[in-house]
């Protein structure tokens, strides 16, 4: 083999992801745990983890850069630096979504508990299953593995649209707690976001490893079938 | 005028060397189509084939069957008719040193009896803007020597020469690798123009290069096409493993 040193550059790039990808896992288990118990000590933090992670953001990016500008990559090497460019902005956001809903359990604190309807633990554990495959077919170069995570957002938007007439009975028939209902309806939508990202990043998984566009359900029948065929040796 | 080049079944031999193995390719008119490969793997011998200065070797063996447009090259013709049908270009420009930049475009024209003043006069003028060189030369076209050019301009005056016999086909065989990057440039610039109306075959071992100015590309090696298609299929998700290898640098 050739080309050691590129191929060392790009191995580079995917462990300094997955250690991005692991701090903004643990920020949404954080920020959604802090909610659950109301504990600011733990959105603290998760604003820490933030500085972290958009650091992180910053060196990856240039390090693809470097290797666009320097290394000049070609087909699957192309494709991957690409795939980690936006998987890259897509786990940067899903830290960002940690730091959203560590901001609303801030605002709660101004409010007495109440019971809301709206299961967010159980979503939340959704949407990280969801992420936590996608990194799973990152590390593997799956792209069966990143097709499931495709399948799974289903449930988290129906569980994100459930919550919104929820919170709106909860509103028409308990006024009093209506700033609780609504930070719990915007934590729906921020993980409802989350998962969506964990989307993204199964679409750039299989996009790197079959060099197959997947996005917004484009992909035809037959490309598919093109596109999932394995090279001939 | 652009044609289309048939390739079925081409063999080369240099010796007992089988260099080309039964290539089979279809290059469409009127675009440019880049060969990759590693060195020795047969991509300029096959250009050398297609206007028959392979069998110009002793040693040199040539089967198979070659079209362009019409004409069947190893059956119809002679080798001066193909080449004057097909101009080439090479990787060193090789301008004749002691003629004026003039005389080196001319002498295509010249060489097959065209005697005509005006006429020459019109075709070394519309071979030199074709090649994008006339605007840098037209002062001098009688005074300077072909030698006296800078390389790149010297290479673009080869284009000239080539273009000035009106061929159907161009090949050129790496003629931006002894080039400084500005010469380059125009050189891919020139073939982006010329492509509409010459069929252009072009080896090059720049893959950028290829990428930029080829509507499709081929992967030979060890002798053989391993795969034909769009520039743009090559370059991001090539069919075969070998060409992946090679274009991501795993081996070669």
């Amino acid at each position: 083999m050739t080309r050691l040193r590129f191929q060392r550059s790009l191995d580079d790039l995917k462990e300094k992801l997955l250690v991005m990808a692991g701090m903004a896992e643990q920020a949404i288990q954080r920020a959604v745990e802090a909610y659950r118990v109301r504990d600011l000590s733990i959105c603290d933090l998760v604003d820490h983890g933030e500085f972290a992670i958009n650091r992180l953001e910053r060196e990856i990016d240039q390090m693809a850069l470097d290797l666009l500008a320097m290394e000049q990559p070609m087909a699957i090497d192309l494709r991957f630096i690409l795939a980690v460019i936006k998987i890259n902005a897509d786990i940067e956001r899903v830290g960002d979504s940690a730091q959203s809903i560590s901001d609303r359990v801030r605002e709660l604190q101004a409010f007495p508990v109440a019971e809301i309807p709206v299961d967010i633990p159980k979503m939340a554990s959704l949407a990280e299953a969801m992420v936590r495959k996608a990194l799973q077919a990152f590390i593997e170069a799956d792209a069966s593995i990143a097709a499931s995570v495709l399948s799974m957002d289903d449930s988290v938007d129906d569980m994100n649209d459930a919550a919104y007439f929820s919170v709106l009975n909860e509103m028409k028939t308990q006024p009093h707690i209506a700033p609780q209902a609504l930070n719990a309806l915007v934590i729906s939508r921020i993980l409802e976001r989350v998962a969506d990202h964990a989307t993204n990043i199964a679409e750039d998984v299989i996009f790197w490893v079959r060099g197959a566009d997947v996005r917004h359900h484009m992909m035809k029948d037959e490309q598919a079938q093109d596109e999932t065929e394995p090279k001939k040796a | 005028m652009a044609v289309d080049i048939q390739v079925e079944h081409l063999n080369a031999w240099y010796g007992t060397n089988h260099t080309l193995m039964d290539i089979n390719l279809h290059i469409p008119a009127s675009q440019a189509t880049a060969l990759i490969g590693p060195s020795g793997c047969g991509k300029s011998t096959f250009v050398r084939c297609i206007n028959r200065m392979h069998e110009t070797n002793p040693i040199a063996r040539v089967t198979g069957t070659v079209r362009i447009g019409d004409l069947d090259i190893y059956a119809d013709v002679s080798p001066v008719e193909v080449r004057r049908r097909i101009g080439m270009v090479f990787q060193r420009p090789n301008p004749f040193p002691t003629m004026s930049i003039y005389d080196n475009v001319a002498s295509g024209l010249r060489l097959n009896g065209f005697r005509n003043r005006r006429v020459l006069d019109e075709v070394v003028e519309r071979s030199l803007k074709h090649a994008a060189l006339w605007e840098e030369v037209k002062n001098d076209l009688k005074k300077k020597s072909g030698a006296s050019l800078s390389g790149g301009q010297q290479q673009r005056l080869c284009i000239a020469r080539a273009l000035a016999v009106d061929p159907e086909v161009l090949l050129m065989d790496e003629p931006a690798s002894a080039l400084d990057p500005v010469s380059t440039a125009k050189i891919e610039d020139l073939i982006f123009q010329l492509k509409s109306q010459y069929t252009i075959v072009i080896v090059t071992h720049n893959m950028q290069q290829a990428a930029r100015v080829a509507e499709r590309t081929g992967f030979f090696l060890n002798g053989k096409l391993i795969e034909l298609d769009s520039t743009h299929k090559i370059f991001t998700n090539p069919s075969d493993k070998r060409t992946e290898d090679y274009i991501t640098g795993r081996f070669g």
